[in-house]
């Protein structure tokens, strides 16, 4: 039963990335703009986020407020990465220039700027900023000891819990509400369908529009910060691809807040899987080919194709995505 | 004479050229602050490096030249998808593709270079055709379906390559055998340029790459076919209304943009002087026919100066080591690409410059005839 509730926790703290950056991409692309740049928006927030743990981290302080300090953290990633996306809504929105073209420039920006900045920092040819060790949530960290032999829902909760796992699930909610209760909402999807329709009532796209990046941006960084925790060995001025995913995770969605959870859990799980084989029993070890590890590996994005291509027939983007909004067209 | 160059002057093709020298202009001022930042005492060496280390020797040349065939290839790819509508962003699981069928063609079974070559596109094509038919036929974004293509090529050829005791390296379980030890017909030819330059890096590749971009130019402006895959990008639904099978061409689309990416790789690793090593992360040569592509306009004959131009700063963005990262180079290209992002608002501005010029002096000419 502890494998499961490891499996399971495992994969919750690797859903978790996925889901906020796919979430942020679900607001963007609802509101006309195509964000393929959130990897790279994951990279900044995750490069600020860490240099200001690392930082706290070496004075002191960060130990004794461990958990205000993640918090802190999880501002700063949120910030780095709303003004890192604000340079995708002046290049796509007020200059209406390729969407894919900005967002594209402003991925391969980051990496780069990511290493250049840390050996800047930390000294040359130093590219990890570690992160320090008491940003998980334990059972310390509510006033009492942990067991010596954790349970299952232990194990399932405390065996890796940070701040952002809580704070993805207020944001998962508030999504909900705000995109389909609220007037705000009503607006932002008005705009990624039919832009001149919303202007005729007098809403203002642009203005929408750079809401829409500006929020996508926000959890964008946040995910980037989510990722390095969960990944677990530092930041190496990398995400991994998981800006990508998680743009796979949102079509995966069909740009639901909801289905976009489910989305991002199922690839996840199957993503954590392979790490197990060697403790369910039931799973083909393929003892006969060497390098099998590599089956495993594949196991999520060939889960996920299976399941798009069945599912995909009534799958729909938000229509007036990737097309700058001009006043003076039709 | 005279005339001819002022319509040259004033023409579209010139203004763009000039907004992308803007903009290349701009993204080396930025990456010069860059050095400025970090090193200030360093900096002029560090952007002498930058701007001449391409040129310096005949060797470094040749590896310019080297680098930027299989860049040309997968620029050419992302390019040929751009203009029919698609992104491929999916060009680097077909360039692994295409290592991996070329190195098996070659090292397996022994078939002379061309023959790789043509494996390669053929493993890249497939790899192509995936996304295009899961778009045409299951509504499945490409962006999505090409993201998990390139992860499932990647694990693919990892699976591969260990259990194919034939294409390993003597004593490794990563790495492919040595093309010069086990069937020398597999390296592409090098028709002397290896002498004229001095390198061993030195192939026909750079001139077979020139010969396609050039091909892919005119199937793409001369041919009925070319048209239509146009069309199918500037509009859907009216190409479907003038009778053009929108699903044939997002499909023949994706393969022959599968396959030049595959060629790619093909031509890399053909090259006798690089050895496949598995690594668990996208190499950058694919990724980078995104910026070649975007650099270029989707242009095939731009995709040329472009790729070479990136593969000439990255090789100077090597000789800059150690006192700086060569990352500076990718800042640089991103913020020329960023740039470019908005190149018909420079372009607008370009040519107002210009033409305010050309009406002044007009006007300057009407009142001497009145005169």
């Amino acid at each position: 039963m502890i494998v499961f509730a490891d499996i399971m926790s495992a994969a919750i703290l690797f859903a978790i990335p996925l889901l906020i950056v796919a979430l942020g991409g679900m607001f963007s692309e609802r509101s006309g703009t195509i964000n393929i740049a959130l990897e790279g928006i994951m990279i900044i927030g995750a490069l600020f986020s860490c240099l200001y743990l690392d930082s706290v981290a070496k004075s002191g302080w960060g130990e004794k407020h461990a958990q205000l300090a993640m918090l802190l953290a999880i501002l700063v990633a949120g910030a780095a990465g709303i003004i890192y996306a604000l340079l995708l809504a002046i290049a796509s929105v007020s200059l209406k220039a390729d969407q894919t073209i900005g967002g594209t420039a402003l991925n391969m920006f980051a990496p780069a700027f990511a290493i250049v900045l840390s050996w800047a920092v930390q000294g040359q040819g130093q590219t990890t900023i570690n992160i320090p060790t008491w940003i998980r949530i334990t059972q310390e960290t509510f006033g009492f000891h942990a067991s010596a032999h954790p349970g299952f829902f232990e194990a399932l909760v405390f065996k890796s819990l940070y701040l952002t796992t809580p704070i993805a699930l207020i944001i998962l909610g508030l999504t909900v509400f705000l995109i389909y209760k609220t007037k705000f909402g009503l607006r932002l999807r008005s705009c990624g369908e039919h832009p001149q329709a919303a202007d005729s009532v007098g809403i203002n796209v642009y203005k929408f529009r750079y809401i829409g990046v500006g929020i996508s941006g926000m959890l964008g960084g946040i995910g980037g910060l989510a990722f390095t925790t969960a990944a677990g060995s530092g930041f190496q001025a990398t995400v991994a691809g998981y800006g990508f995913f998680a743009l796979a995770v949102m079509i995966f969605g069909n740009w639901k807040p909801m289905r976009i959870f489910g989305a991002a859990l199922f690839f996840a799980l199957f993503k954590v899987i392979g790490a197990y084989t060697g403790s369910l029993a039931f799973l083909p070890d393929f003892s006969g080919i060497k390098s099998a590890d590599n089956i495993y590996q594949m196991l999520p994005y060939v889960v996920t194709m299976i399941v798009l291509i069945f599912t995909s027939g009534k799958s729909r983007a938000p229509k007036a995505e990737g097309i700058p909004y001009d006043k003076g067209t039709r | 004479m005279r005339k001819r160059l002022n319509k040259i002057i004033h023409s579209h093709g010139f203004a763009s050229f000039l907004a992308s020298v803007a903009s290349i202009g701009i993204g080396l001022i930025f990456g010069f602050v860059l050095l400025l930042c970090f090193k200030s005492s360093q900096s002029i060496t560090g952007l002498g490096h930058l701007l001449f280390a391409g040129f310096s020797t005949p060797e470094k040349f040749a590896k310019v030249l080297y680098q930027a065939a299989p860049l040309i290839m997968t620029g050419l790819s992302v390019g040929f998808a751009f203009k029919t509508g698609l992104f491929n962003i999916g060009a680097v699981g077909q360039y692994i593709i295409g290592t991996f069928f070329a190195l098996y063609a070659g090292i397996i079974l022994q078939c002379p270079w061309w023959a790789a070559m043509l494996a390669a596109m053929l493993g890249g094509a497939i790899w192509g055709a995936i996304p295009g038919l899961c778009k045409a036929f299951f509504n499945v974004n490409e962006v999505i379906t090409s993201i998990m293509f390139n992860w499932i090529g990647l694990f693919t050829v990892n699976l591969m390559i260990p259990n194919l005791p034939a294409i390993l390296d003597k004593g490794v379980s990563n790495r492919t055998a040595n093309l010069d030890a086990t069937n020398a017909s597999a390296i592409i030819p090098k028709w002397g340029l290896d002498k004229l330059l001095g390198s061993t890096y030195m192939n026909i590749s750079i001139l077979l790459s020139i010969l396609i971009a050039v091909i892919i130019f005119i199937i793409l402006n001369k041919t009925t076919f070319g048209y239509e895959l146009k069309a199918c990008g500037l509009n859907k639904n009216a190409s479907i209304y003038a009778g053009i099978s929108a699903k044939r061409n997002i499909v023949l689309s994706m393969v022959i943009a599968g396959g030049l990416s595959g060629l790619g790789g093909g031509i890399y690793y053909l090259s006798g002087t690089a050895q496949f090593t598995i690594t668990k992360i996208l190499p950058a040569m694919g990724f980078n026919g995104i910026p070649v592509a975007l650099l270029a306009a989707s242009n095939p004959v731009g995709t040329i100066f472009s790729a070479l131009f990136i593969s000439y700063i990255q090789v100077g963005g090597e000789a800059m080591q150690p006192e700086f990262a060569k990352e500076i180079v990718d800042i640089i290209i991103a913020v020329i690409i960023y740039l470019s992002a908005f190149s018909l608002l420079m372009k607008g501005l370009i040519m107002r410059i210009l033409n305010w010029k050309r009406a002044k002096r007009l006007a300057a000419e009407s009142e001497e005839v009145t005169k």
